[in-house]
């Protein structure tokens, strides 16, 4: 009596099921796809360069005629400006979540949350113009030596850029630590900055720190913003006020000029963005566990 | 002897590792209410969700023994489970409407069983919604959003929406527990009119309740069905110690 | 002074800090806006929208940069919605628990934190060289397709948790099939935040550069993609045409950061002009999935 017997809309459900399925497993190709054609271009690099070479040269010239492949400069640009945006938005971006979080009414913070994804959603060309010809130009008037091209003013606007980021990741994890432990501060007598950075802050550790490390991914593979206003020159140097090339405007250069396929100039994009790829994969799975591990605990 | 709707024999019930359900044994029996009280925790509401395999949906349940309808094991590989949830019908602790109209509320339970034409459509939503006593209050409003409804009203559409498929047994969880007292006696009132045609099982944790409506009653606790029988013995001579204890309010 | 007083006081300083630091973005971003409507709105006119680009920077215009936005847009939406919410939907409705669901997971979230130019290199090596498609309009929607998709899958299934379990149950209750509770109760109900997902991540698509750079999308175009629909004298006078697919391209900020990075001043202008187009857009579009998310969360009380 309750036996299947509507086998066309069965069917109908399994077809539709496996569709689903496919476009859920789709995902995996493209993670295999950008595996792969890392894989195979780097590939004919490493044939040509050997990986200790690659790691340990201190030049990086692979368009001169004297070619040095060592991909330390580009790293060195690249953590420079990740570290100068990175400290201008971790402190800005958390005292900013934690006022959302423990100071602010419901209506405020539902009210800016919002608002603040916008500074995240401004293209990051538009971002570069502003780093390039607003900001560099102000900081000359304080830093007569600056170049018009530079890790510095590169650096702060990509940390502008990675506030709501850090400020929205942050403000979900403070949010999440429950209100018996808040209770339990004030109960003794604590002030609201007592309890939100003596209890609720330790509490919501590892989901702020989960925010931080996606913040420092994000930064390492932002592109525009230092192709446009960082400069053309890898460089091994510290100095923020120089023009330096980061991996990203290395690949953003290389592709703008006309280097044939199948080059060894051509094939250093895909060992620039194999590297690029590792990296903030690494980032991103950790912060992930973090992430994960923390939602784990509150919820 | 009539052929009990429902025979389970040895039903074992789990969420993760949780035990919910423990050796359940019980016959129900057609056109009558079945009651099935008990401390909250104590598994009802999972019993009465393993009968239409709502159950199916969370995740991490599971079960072992058999569940049997008219003779078929509901578990059985080759059950159509859409086909035994229309038959076995249920309404929710807290009412759940769709978020559209009144009407749409029915008409959804026709579509979903390939029923298209229109007045066949029309005359169900009226004669359901007259089987669950709305119909009066309801019917110049039609294209309302059920949202906008009472909670009892919301109920009661949640009750016409479950006729609408003609099920044979309708199954009720704490069904008055989220309503004043008022909407609880006119559920209770049409509980009682649809004894006539159908089997109902009701799950609630009022001992009046099951009481006034029911023609058998079972006693949950921790898990296990303690006592099953007809409700005014039951109620005036359990057998079992905990049985009476739970329904002159020692403990609960 | 006693403690508590002190306390007081240091509490509400911090208070002013926290607007101040929330606020600081913004205003930020204020004073941008500010600096680009000074620099380029005396630049925007009509002929700025239906003019190629030009080495005179007065002359020069955004008409193959639109076109070629609109046509990526397009694409990218034809391949990125139809996978990104099923996938959103098998995710959050069909998959059961298994290694395999969790290794896709894990797999997403990850997709979402790779930066974007990984992607235009993933499309030079796939579409432009492999498939040869070359630097073509359909290489780049590909692109930007596969880079919004983890977006659109996220929003999805945020969309699609956000409907309660009850509704799934009574859909259940009256005998419908998985399908059916899907895509006549779940589905209508989340409708309104998935659409907010969309529109978030077609806002994204719209301000990338680097994807587009990498797979070779020209920074000179001085015609457009062949038209899909278009005339002639002749019969059958009305054409239609999917030649434009393989046309190379050009974008809005692909278009901008070519003028930055120029020499002559002039040319800054035009980017400050294309800057208030583009960040009109991206304002537009983020300022409606706000509007759209409140409503519908107003709307809908369950």
């Amino acid at each position: 009596m309750i036996k299947k017997k509507r086998k066309l809309l069965n069917l109908k459900e399994t077809v539709i099921e496996s569709l689903l399925f496919l476009c859920s497993f789709f995902s995996i190709f493209v993670t295999a796809g950008i595996v792969l054609v890392l894989l195979v271009e780097s590939w004919g690099f490493f044939k040509e360069v050997s990986i200790l070479n690659f790691l340990t040269d201190r030049q990086w010239t692979p368009l001169f005629i004297n070619k040095h492949f060592g991909i330390l400069p580009l790293l060195c640009g690249t953590f420079l400006t990740t570290f100068i945006a990175v400290l201008t938005a971790i402190p800005i971006g958390l005292i900013s979540a934690i006022y959302l979080s423990e100071y602010a009414s419901l209506r405020v913070r539902n009210t800016v949350k919002p608002f603040l994804e916008i500074l995240a959603a401004v293209p990051t060309v538009v971002y570069g113009y502003f780093a390039l010809l607003f900001i560099t130009p102000l900081l000359r008037q304080v830093i007569p030596g600056i170049s018009g091209f530079n890790a510095l003013s590169s650096g702060i606007v990509m940390g502008i850029m990675i506030i709501p980021l850090v400020a929205s990741l942050s403000e979900d994890a403070m949010h999440a630590v429950p209100m018996n432990l808040r209770e339990g501060a004030y109960a003794v007598g604590s002030s609201r900055m007592q309890s939100a950075l003596h209890v609720v802050f330790p509490a919501a550790l590892s989901g702020i720190t989960a925010a931080f490390i996606l913040a420092v991914s994000r930064a390492i593979g932002e592109t525009m913003i230092v192709a446009i206003a960082a400069g053309q020159q890898p460089k091994l140097t510290l100095n923020p006020l120089v023009p330096i090339e980061t991996i990203t405007a290395y690949i953003v250069q290389i592709s703008l000029g006309d280097t044939p396929h199948g080059t060894l100039e051509y094939r250093t994009i895909f060992a620039c963005g194999m590297t690029l790829f590792l990296l903030t994969f690494v980032l991103n799975i950790f912060s992930f566990k973090l992430k994960r591990r923390f939602q784990e605990v509150y919820e | 002897m009539v052929n009990p709707t429902f025979r389970i024999t040895g039903l074992d019930a789990f969420y993760g590792n949780k035990h919910v359900l423990k050796n359940i044994n019980i016959d129900i029996l057609p056109n009558a209410v079945t009651a099935l009280i008990g401390p909250s925790g104590c598994g009802k509401s999972t019993f009465i969700r393993s009968l239409n395999r709502i159950n199916d949906l969370i995740l991490t349940f599971r079960r072992e023994g058999k569940v049997c309808y008219h003779n078929q094991d509901i578990y059985a590989k080759d059950v159509d489970v859409v086909e035994l949830r229309r038959r076995v019908g249920m309404v929710f602790q807290k009412p759940n409407p769709f978020p559209k109209s009144i009407y749409d509320n029915i008409a959804y339970c026709l579509k979903v069983h390939g029923i298209k034409d229109k007045d066949k459509i029309d005359a169900t939503v009226e004669s359901s919604l007259k089987k669950a006593a709305l119909w009066d209050e309801v019917k110049n409003s039609l294209r309302q959003n059920a949202l906008t409804l009472s909670g009892g009203q919301q109920q009661r559409l949640c009750i016409a929406r479950t006729l609408a498929v003609e099920p044979e047994v309708i199954l009720f969880d704490e069904p008055c527990s989220s309503l004043d007292p008022i909407s609880t006696a006119k559920i209770e009132e049409l509980i009682h009119q649809l004894k006539q045609s159908y089997t109902l099982i009701i799950v609630t944790h009022n001992m009046q309740q099951a009481a006034r409506v029911s023609d058998f009653a079972g006693f949950f606790l921790l898990g296990e069905l303690i006592e099953f029988d007809k409700t005014d013995k039951i109620f005036t001579a359990p057998k079992d110690k905990r049985t009476e204890d739970y329904i002159t309010g020692r403990f609960g | 002074m006693n403690k508590t007083k002190q306390n007081k006081i240091i509490d509400k300083c911090f208070g002013f800090l926290g607007i101040a630091a929330t606020l600081f973005g913004l205003i930020m971003l204020l004073v941008f806006i500010i600096d680009v409507l000074s620099d380029g709105l005396g630049r925007i006119n009509w002929s700025f929208f239906t003019s190629f680009p030009s080495r005179k920077p007065e002359q020069a215009g955004i008409l193959s940069a639109w076109v070629g936005s609109v046509w990526t847009m397009f694409i990218t939406a034809m391949i990125a919605l139809p996978l990104g919410i099923g996938a959103g939907i098998h995710l959050e409705e069909y998959a059961r628990k298994s290694r395999l669901t969790n290794f896709i997971e894990i797999n997403i979230a990850n997709l979402a934190g790779v930066p974007s130019v990984i992607y235009g290199l993933l499309g030079l090596g796939l579409f432009v060289r492999y498939l040869q498609l070359d630097r073509s309009v359909l290489a780049g929607g590909f692109t930007l397709a596969l880079l919004i998709l983890p977006v659109i899958i996220l929003s999805t299934r945020e969309a699609l948790r956000a409907v309660p379990f009850s509704m799934r149950e009574a859909s259940y209750a009256v005998g419908a099939t998985k399908w059916q509770t899907v895509r006549y109760q779940v589905l209508p109900a989340a409708f309104g935040n998935i659409l907010t997902g969309i529109i978030l991540a077609m806002s994204r698509a719209v301000g990338e550069t680097a994807p587009l750079i990498t797979i070779g999308a020209l920074t000179y175009i001085a015609f457009l993609p062949q038209s899909p629909i278009y005339f002639s004298s002749g019969f059958p006078y009305l054409h239609f045409s999917l030649k434009g697919l393989f046309d190379p391209f050009t974008v809005l900020p692909i278009q901008i950061f070519n003028w930055v990075s120029r020499p002559q001043k002039g040319f800054f202008t035009n980017a400050a002009a294309g800057i208030i187009v583009l960040l009109g857009l991206t304002l537009i579009m983020n300022t409606l999935a706000i509007i759209l998310r409140h409503h519908h969360q107003k709307k809908i009380r369950w």
